[in-house]
């Protein structure tokens, strides 16, 4: 049985760096399960996301490259132009076309982690001013996993909270604050529980 | 083996509920071993999320259900088999894409070069030749060229033939000069083109030692000794079992000191190869055969 044969994966758009700090700085050091974050950026955007990012969690902060292994303790960022794709233990990255403007997708993640973490994927929508993440969370929801979006009365921009929760009606709705703290409680509840199921 | 985070069961709306990822790998596995008995192609060791998604996206758009049934469609109608060959066969490409990896080139590379009488390299995974005629320009501009070889290689006949023609599109103009110039262009990126109804022609003396030819990297074996190898977003498409097979042929293939350029999110770390390269300047990723 181990913890990182499951995975969290986030979505953030506009207002992202200020949530994902907030939201990282509080997961605990050992949190045991790996996070993929997408943040919409530039395409020329280069590693700075991943060294703010260190600078305010003890996770071990991955700008991600190819074929990258998924291991707990960890948060891995997408890089810039391309898209991210979750495979089993590991992250594949691929050049094809935007979706809905989009390079890395939000969606694109989601969908891939749902599809081959099924029931153990959590996907969290925080903020962002498109529409982005919703048919991934949708999809994820789907597969049997668990949808978390901040509420749009704590995002900076309340668009892509809002579109998810339109498109995921049943997903936990929480303040930037207690995001953190309901995501490590979930992932502690799944490791006390008895009947843990292979996949 | 994996944890149950939910605690919900699978909702029963949309496809979740008889979804089987199991069960989809066998059929994936299926479609592709059939796809290569049949057709030839040889797409089995290609990263399986990034083929699993372009297969739904052609269920999609046929209407279909199932991959099996996509199976079924693919061997008993070739024209489906031509529209999963353009949904497997990603080509976007760029001149000058990543500038910043040119620059490096030029200051750490070149001067390697300068010391070859002459220079072999092959740029696998051409596409339709953006990166062949920035790196024909780049190696013009050092002196170089005249005493270059490049081989461009790629799977795919339509954009090898795109790749000869050198003929890109007019609006990305713009955007490949600033490219240019970031990268280190010493000319006015124009004197390269000329502008046509149809395109920006260039200039035929960027392919005159250009050898454009299809190679598979998955099927084919080493053809020459090369001083540069430039594999640039070509194997991210590959799992890693495979990409291990290339970088064996890339190893085979290139010459003692001899240059291995990968794609800017593509690493040695996941490879068996790393201890047999040095990494030339930091994030690009430029490598030298070292033992
Ligand atoms: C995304 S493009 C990369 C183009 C260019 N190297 C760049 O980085 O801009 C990937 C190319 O790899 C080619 N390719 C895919 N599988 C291949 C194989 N087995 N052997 C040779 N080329 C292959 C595709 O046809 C496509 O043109």
């Amino acid at each position: 049985m181990t913890a990182s044969a499951s995975i969290i994966v986030v979505g953030a758009s506009w207002g992202g760096l200020a949530a994902l700090s907030r939201l990282l700085g509080s997961l605990p050091d050992d949190f045991g399960v790996p996070v993929a974050v997408v943040q919409h950026r530039s395409k020329n955007a280069d590693a700075l996301l991943a060294s703010l990012l260190q600078d305010v969690t003890g996770l071990r902060v991955v700008d991600v490259e190819d074929k990258e292994a998924l291991e707990p303790r960890s948060v891995y960022i997408a890089p810039a132009n391309y898209h991210m794709l979750v495979d089993w233990g590991h992250l594949t990255l691929t050049t094809d076309p935007l979706v809905r403007f989009s390079r890395p997708s939000i969606d694109v993640t989601f969908m891939s982690a749902a599809d081959t973490y099924m029931t153990s994927t959590i996907g969290v929508v925080l903020t962002g001013a498109n529409d982005d993440g919703s048919r991934g969370l949708r999809h994820i929801v789907n597969r049997g996993g668990r949808a978390v979006i901040q509420s749009p009365e704590s995002a900076e921009s309340r668009t892509m909270p809002e579109a998810a929760r339109i498109a995921v009606p049943e997903a936990d709705v929480l303040p930037l604050d207690e995001i953190a703290a309901h995501l490590t409680s979930m992932v502690s509840a799944a490791q006390a529980k008895p009947h843990v199921r292979a996949v | 083996m994996a944890l149950q985070i939910a605690a919900t069961p699978a909702a029963s709306e949309g496809d979740g509920s008889t979804y089987d990822p199991d069960l989809e790998r066998i059929e994936i596995s299926l479609l592709l071993e059939g796809v290569y008995r049949h057709y030839g192609f040889d797409f089995r060791s290609y990263a399986f999320a990034s083929i699993r998604r372009r297969l739904w996206k052609r269920i999609e758009a046929e209407g279909l259900a199932t991959i099996s049934e996509l199976q079924a469609h693919i061997l008993h109608d070739p024209p489906m088999m031509e529209k999963l060959l353009l949904d497997l066969s990603i080509n976007v490409t760029a001149m000058f894409r990543d500038p910043s990896f040119y620059r490096a080139f030029r200051e750490h590379v070149i001067p390697l070069l300068r010391t070859y009488p002459f220079i072999r390299l092959w740029h696998a995974g051409c596409a339709t030749g953006e990166e062949v005629y920035s790196m024909a320009i780049l190696l013009q501009e050092e002196g170089l060229y005249d005493r270059s070889r490049i081989y461009a290689t790629d799977i795919n006949e339509v954009v090898l033939r795109k790749a000869k023609e050198g003929i890109f599109p007019l609006d990305r103009m713009q955007e490949y000069t600033e490219n240019y110039i970031a990268a280190g262009g010493k000319r006015a990126f124009s004197d390269y083109y000329v502008a046509r109804y149809d395109g920006a022609l260039f200039s035929p003396g960027l392919t005159k030692n250009v050898v454009f030819s299809l190679h598979n990297l998955v099927t084919d074996r080493s053809f020459a000794e090369f001083n540069v190898i430039l594999c640039r977003n070509v194997m991210i498409y590959f799992d890693k079992a495979l990409q291990g097979k290339v970088h064996g042929l890339f190893y085979e293939s290139l010459a003692q000191f001899g240059i291995l350029v990968l794609g800017s999110k593509e690493s040695l770390r996941f490879s068996s190869c790393e201890d047999k390269y040095d990494q030339i300047n930091g994030p690009e990723k430029i490598f030298r055969k070292a033992r």
